[in-house]
């Protein structure tokens, strides 16, 4: 039986790499990227 | 670091710094707990122990899920170190653009409510509207100084917006002009307590408003008790008819209702299902925050009852939504798979960086909420940003510069917070306003676990469907 499941999230380590600065101002943890 | 909490039933483990987010059964649980303090042997002993007598939890089965654990480890996604203290570092030197201003358009209101964080629209000073000559020097500076960014805010705001109504009209109409020329996408919020709301505002604010932000607290006896005009009417009545024709009008998007919550009502969830019921679907409820001497502050004792509010609320989106009346509600509104970037959970919101409020007299401050607090004055949009220590005071505000946040789970999350709430709590922008960080971790465990929800009920109507087929074929 499965006992772990993994849900499908951001990599955060990837988006080290890939800041662009053009999301929206927040007033953060429910933002979406928009260049994703 | 990794937090593990059980809500609705669900065993949910969060990897903080990769942001893995798994759903586990509890034998899993168990074993993630002890993973990092004891030996393998020793897990194995101990979950026998406890789940032994269970036909499905044998001594391979055990050694199955902690070599599971191990691959998931070594994969990335669980036991994560962290690796982006450096660039907290690298962002502090970064240079910023801004990219954001909220214009005070007007610092007078029509209404007279209790817990204002602006005094009544005003912000401690004398009343003033900003002047159309302002307001197109503002998206002038504001495009002089986004350098490269294409998307860029301007929030109407007050004091109460609507009282300013022609400017916004023609401040919006000259950003327009120009916007195609410097290659910038200006996107309009208007933040209003509804009061002023006619034809034409409805008219205009479809045309141009990205977002309309309605100040609706929910039921008539709680919106009435501290949302009052200057004679000590309540605004309920007036307001709830506008706003539905405003947000019917809208098709029911690019708005959300905006509610506060005190000590008063507490059992807050009630509010949101009232404004669920009469038909609003984009829905915010925000603790008040305001001096703990008000008789409506919040306090400790509340806490535990708030957290409760928090869980109900998630269980109900989630029958909701079955039912095909579901409704959004801003802090469960989390994106796992397209949510921000790590440079934008580090750095927040980018108040005082990249986000500026502008008074109707043209000076700068970091955010609304710190507008009429002359040590936060900024600068003013003829000269720019002056105050470079304060700007560098900001820049540093992360949520790395936080000691008491470093072995916090939420951290990448919150961002460290909001500057201003800890500003008026410790009196320092890098302080910790705790209330605020205990009911952040509460709406963002009940947050994840909607997506769990959502994500495991998926996994099994696929299943079902897989099943069905197979049998289909036989």
């Amino acid at each position: 039986m499965k006992r772990i499941t993994t849900i499908e999230t951001r990599d955060l380590k990837k988006s080290m790499e890939k800041g662009c600065g053009e999301c929206q101002t927040s007033c953060v943890a429910n933002q979406e990227c928009e260049n994703k | 670091m990794v937090h593990q909490y059980k809500l609705n039933g669900y065993n949910i483990v969060l990897d903080v710094y990769s942001g893995s987010v798994h759903c586990v059964d509890d034998v899993a649980y168990d074993i993630i707990q002890l993973f990092c303090t004891e030996e393998k042997p020793a897990i194995v002993e101990r979950i026998m122990e406890k789940y032994g007598d269970r036909d499905d939890v044998t001594k391979a089965e055990v050694e199955a899920v902690i070599e599971d654990v191990e691959a998931l480890k070594a994969a990335g996604k669980l036991f994560t170190e962290d690796v982006f203290a450096p660039k907290a570092t690298e962002l502090k030197e970064r240079h910023t653009e801004i990219k954001a201003l909220c214009l005070h358009v007007a610092h007078t209101c029509n209404l007279n409510c209790s817990y204002c964080f602006a005094s009544q629209g005003h912000f401690n000073g004398t009343d003033g509207l900003m002047s159309l000559e302002t307001g197109k020097r503002a998206i002038d500076f504001l495009i002089e100084n986004s350098e490269g960014r294409h998307n860029l805010e301007v929030d109407f705001f007050g004091g109460e917006p609507l009282m300013n109504w022609e400017v916004v009209k023609d401040i919006v109409r000259y950003a327009r002009s120009v916007e195609k020329a410097h290659d910038k996408n200006f996107r309009f919020t208007l933040t209003t307590n509804g009061v002023g709301i006619d034809d034409d505002v409805i008219d205009f604010a479809n045309k141009e408003m990205h977002n309309v932000v309605l100040s609706l607290d929910g039921r008539k006896e709680v919106h009435d008790r501290l949302r009052r005009f200057t004679d000590g009417s309540g605004s309920y009545d007036v307001i709830v008819p506008k706003f539905k024709r405003l947000v019917e009008s809208r098709g029911g998007k690019g708005y959300y209702m905006r509610g506060t919550y005190t000590h008063n009502n507490v059992d807050f969830t009630n509010d949101i299902f009232h404004m669920a019921d009469l038909g609003f679907t984009e829905l915010s409820m925000e603790p008040v925050v305001c001096s703990p001497d008000d008789p409506f502050a919040l306090t400790e004792e509340d806490l535990p009852k708030l957290f409760e509010q928090y869980e109900i609320l998630a269980r109900e989106m989630i029958k909701r939504k079955k039912e095909g009346r579901g409704f959004t509600f801003y802090h469960y509104m989390i994106d796992l798979t397209h949510g921000s970037c790590i440079y934008k959970r580090i750095s927040g919101c980018g108040s005082g960086t990249e986000y500026f409020a502008v008074t109707p007299w043209g000076d700068l401050y970091p955010c609304h909420q710190f507008v009429g607090d002359e040590n936060y004055r900024m600068g003013d949009i003829w000269q720019g940003v002056t105050n470079e220590e304060k700007r560098r005071e900001f820049k540093l505000c992360n949520v790395y510069a936080r000691e008491e946040c470093r072995d916090c789970w939420a951290r990448l999350y919150c961002s460290g917070g909001c500057a201003a709430n800890a500003y008026h709590a410790t009196g320092d922008i890098r302080g910790v306003y705790e209330y605020g960080c205990e009911l952040f971790k509460k709406r963002m465990e009940c947050a994840i676990m909607i997506q769990v929800a959502e994500s495991m009920e998926k996994a099994e109507e696929e299943t079902r469907e897989e099943t069905d087929v197979l049998t289909e074929g036989r």
